[in-house]
């Protein structure tokens, strides 16, 4: 399948991978995302699915920037993960994937990553001048709001987790 | 001598172009967005659609809640069809758990789903009509969508906000007067269906209206990140319920339309020919409806029956372990993606093992499809740019979470 | 209404009493829809909830045109200067009802993006509960609304309406001065209330 064909064609770019519940993963370093990214497309992974992150504050790469294509020949799905440090731009999809354009700049909003070579990064979902980046960890959720319930952040089970 | 200056004064004002601020509160019924529009004349030379004025923080308030308290707020993302959004995600957590649920819960919840279908198309294909000016296609087609919200309020005891599925099953099993009721409903809607198209499909207002407006390529559709009904009427015949089946779908003889232009006029027959696509699925689920479990026997997923927690000792301790600590989930990350209404609706899950999720990621089908409106709407008329914002079908629940 | 009936062709009874009895009866919504309680909304206009019985069919979505408005859906923070902005349009005399959980008191969505309740930023004088409440309870919010007109008499200074006007110059001037956008202009507002015990930034 597609993990075997990217072993093949660029050795040496999957860092990491792994196969949970049917789904495949993969881990790339930034600097060879892009020649991966057009390996996947003329293999006809050419449905850009969606582009998220995740936050893992204690690692030095802060945060996973992931990556979801879907192949409309064979159906089949790939998940990439790029780990990038906090402060370190991630390069933009925007020239090879339309679809890319709103959902990095929904990832800069709600984490704070730059993404290189994008036509217009602002804010998407919180207004301009909106202090700090919500889904990092650090971000409490109530965002400091005057109205909130004194000091309580998670208000179904005080801020515990598990 | 006056036109001769009337053109003069055209030209000198070449440079200038007006600017019209459509939203965040406007008129046509589709969720709080805003598109600034260049015009110049009628014709837009530009367009910037804005979205986030309903962005709740959902994904955010997920990783504070356990898997179970965010059912209700799963409801709330499409909210024309809130089960397929519950089934979604129940599936997606089911896929984590590596469960399968009973046979009865998955056809029920087939049953809903294109029940949820049909309404979400109905106030899709009424809104888009109501814009374009054809206010009776609307009342027709709402009178169905009422009567699917009885059927809902009858089954999950809410019309609109059912929060119907849980994890393992779902939340009880469908109560008696509910079969006869479907299927008292099923030719009336059949009905509605067809004095919906007489209304449209032939009107040749209609058709001026959305022939040619807003049309696009299969390539870009895909490039755009394109899925649903969109995607099907630019003529790339995917479906999520055929190319990768979930919940028996597999089992269940149906078609799938596939247009060819991609524009308003294929997205609203595309539509319409799903309903009826719908009505017949729940038809063969009808059939073959097999009594049985509708959740998973398992206590450590499953609430136990009310008897059995008042009478025995370990299912008191299953339920005060499940609604006090959660359930135990492994660690690990699963993507789930359903054919909602309006696409690919798809439920990221991490887990680091803890009764809340590290990150719940909602993928939503119509984000995609609006970012993509300045580049339907150029070079068309500001009248055209309601009629394609009406077949894309936004829902800003879904749209900003 | 007190009257003395003069062969049933004339009426007497005071101004304050037929205008709003007129005023009542004649409430042209101006719905102001961002979700789902905007769906429910569409059910009550249609034919089986009928809201055009109370006079209220003529729903019109421009502010200059209304009397009535209806919050239908959460607010968040990012909507919660558009919102100000309408309702400063809409010509007096003007109603709020407050439809949904979401709109009286933030839902549900107790994070940071969305407004805990609309009337944080304006004046509010009828809360429909639900989520999304039932079109029979919205009726009977809008009932509700009717009965506090019937009360309501000409000569009453309508306070709320004046210090909300006095708080949107304040927000705008802070704009200026801070070259801040509305949202955070409003979020310092609410701040600063929060610090003088006040619920409310107007």
């Amino acid at each position: 399948m597609i993990i075997e064909h990217i072993d093949t064609q660029l050795p040496g770019t999957v860092t990491d991978r792994h196969a949970f519940r049917g789904d495949q993963t993969i881990v790339v370093a930034k600097d060879s995302f892009l020649p991966l990214v057009d390996l996947l497309y003329r293999e006809g992974f050419q449905l850009l699915v969606d582009i998220t992150a995740v936050d893992w504050p204690e690692r030095e790469q802060r945060f996973d920037v992931v990556y979801h294509w879907l192949n409309l020949a064979s159906q089949e799905r790939l998940r990439v993960k790029v780990p990038v440090a906090d402060g370190e731009a991630m390069l933009s999809l925007t020239g090879r994937f339309k679809t890319a354009d709103w959902f990095e700049r929904e990832v800069f909003d709600m984490f704070g990553v730059r993404f290189e070579g994008h036509p217009n990064l602002k804010r998407l979902l919180t207004w301009d001048d909106f202090p700090g980046h919500p889904l990092r960890k650090d971000f409490p959720l109530d965002g400091g709001d005057a109205f909130c319930m004194e000091g309580c952040t998670a208000p179904y089970n005080n801020g515990e987790r598990g | 001598m006056i036109l001769d200056s009337i053109a003069l004064s055209r030209q000198q004002l070449d440079g200038d172009k007006m600017i019209v601020n459509m939203g965040p509160s406007h008129p046509t019924t589709h969720g709080t967005l805003r598109i600034v529009l260049e015009l110049e004349g009628e014709t837009i030379t530009k367009s910037t659609p804005e979205m986030g004025y309903l962005h709740r923080g959902v994904e955010k308030l997920g990783e504070s809640l356990s898997y179970q308290q965010f059912i209700p707020l799963t409801d709330r993302l499409n909210y024309c069809s809130s089960i397929m959004n519950n089934v979604g995600y129940t599936t997606a957590v089911e896929k984590l758990l590596g469960i399968e649920i009973p046979k009865r819960a998955q056809q029920i919840r087939v049953l809903m789903s294109e029940l949820a279908r049909l309404a979400d198309h109905a106030v899709c294909v009424g809104v888009n009509a109501v814009d374009i000016g054809a206010f009776t296609a609307f009342l027709y087609i709402w009178k169905q969508r009422e009567t699917v919200y009885d059927l809902f309020e009858m089954a999950t005891g809410q019309r609109l906000h059912t929060s119907f599925t849980r994890i393992g099953g779902l939340f009880r099993d469908l109560p008696e007067g509910f079969v006869p009721a479907l299927e008292q409903f099923l030719p009336e809607c059949e009905a509605a269906i067809n004095e919906l198209e007489k209304l449209l499909t032939h009107n040749p207002i209609w058709y001026d209206r959305t022939k040619g407006i807003g049309a696009i390529s299969a390539e870009d559709a895909v490039n755009w990140g394109y899925t649903g009904p969109c995607l099907r009427a630019a003529g790339v015949p995917q479906d999520l319920r055929k190319a990768q089946p979930y919940l028996g779908y597999e089992t269940y003889e149906f078609d799938v339309p596939v247009g060819t232009t991609g524009d308003v006029y294929d997205r609203y027959l595309v539509r319409v020919e799903e309903m009826r696509q719908s009505l017949r699925i729940i038809r063969q689920v009808l059939d073959r409806l097999e009594p049985g479990p509708v959740c998973v026997d398992d206590p450590k997923i499953t609430l136990p029956s009310k008897e059995k927690v008042y009478t025995r000792m370990e299912s008191l301790i299953h339920h005060f372990k499940l609604v006090m600590h959660g359930m135990e989930m492994p660690v690990g990350e699963v993507y789930s993606a359903t054919e909602a209404a309006n696409g690919e609706l798809g439920f990221y899950l991490v887990s680091d093992g803890g009764k809340n999720p590290y990150r719940i990621r909602v993928r939503p089908p119509c984000l995609p499809i609006f970012s993509s409106f300045h580049d339907q709407v150029k070079g068309f008329m500001i009248a055209d740019a309601v009629a394609v914002l009406g077949a894309m079908n936004v829902i800003a629940g879904e749209l900003d979470r | 209404m007190s009257e003395m009936n003069f062969n049933d062709a004339v009426m007497t009874t005071r101004l304050d009493a037929v205008v709003n009895w007129g005023r009542k009866n004649s409430l042209w919504p101006m719905p102001f829809g961002v979700a789902c309680c905007a769906i429910e909304f569409m059910s009550m206009m249609a034919s089986k909830y009928d809201l055009s019985r109370f006079g209220a069919e003529a729903m019109r979505f421009s502010p200059r045109q209304s009397d009535m408005m209806l919050v239908l859906g959460t607010i968040t923070n990012k909507m919660a200067p558009v919102l100000r902005t309408i309702y400063a349009q809409m010509a007096e005399p003007k109603w709020v009802i407050s439809v949904g959980v979401c709109a009286s008191s933030g839902g549900m969505y107790r994070t940071y993006s969305t407004l805990q309740g609309i009337d944080r930023v304006i004046p509010v004088d009828v809360y429909v509960p639900g989520c999304p409440p039932r079109p029979e309870s919205m009726i009977y919010g809008v009932m509700k609304l009717q009965e506090k007109i019937e009360k309501e008499s000409l000569s009453m200074r309508k306070d709320h309406i004046e210090r909300f006007y006095e708080s949107l110059d304040r927000q705008e001037a802070l704009q200026a001065a801070k070259g801040l956008t509305g949202q955070q202009a409003i979020r310092e507002m609410m701040f600063d209330a929060a610090d003088r015990g006040v619920g409310t930034i107007f």
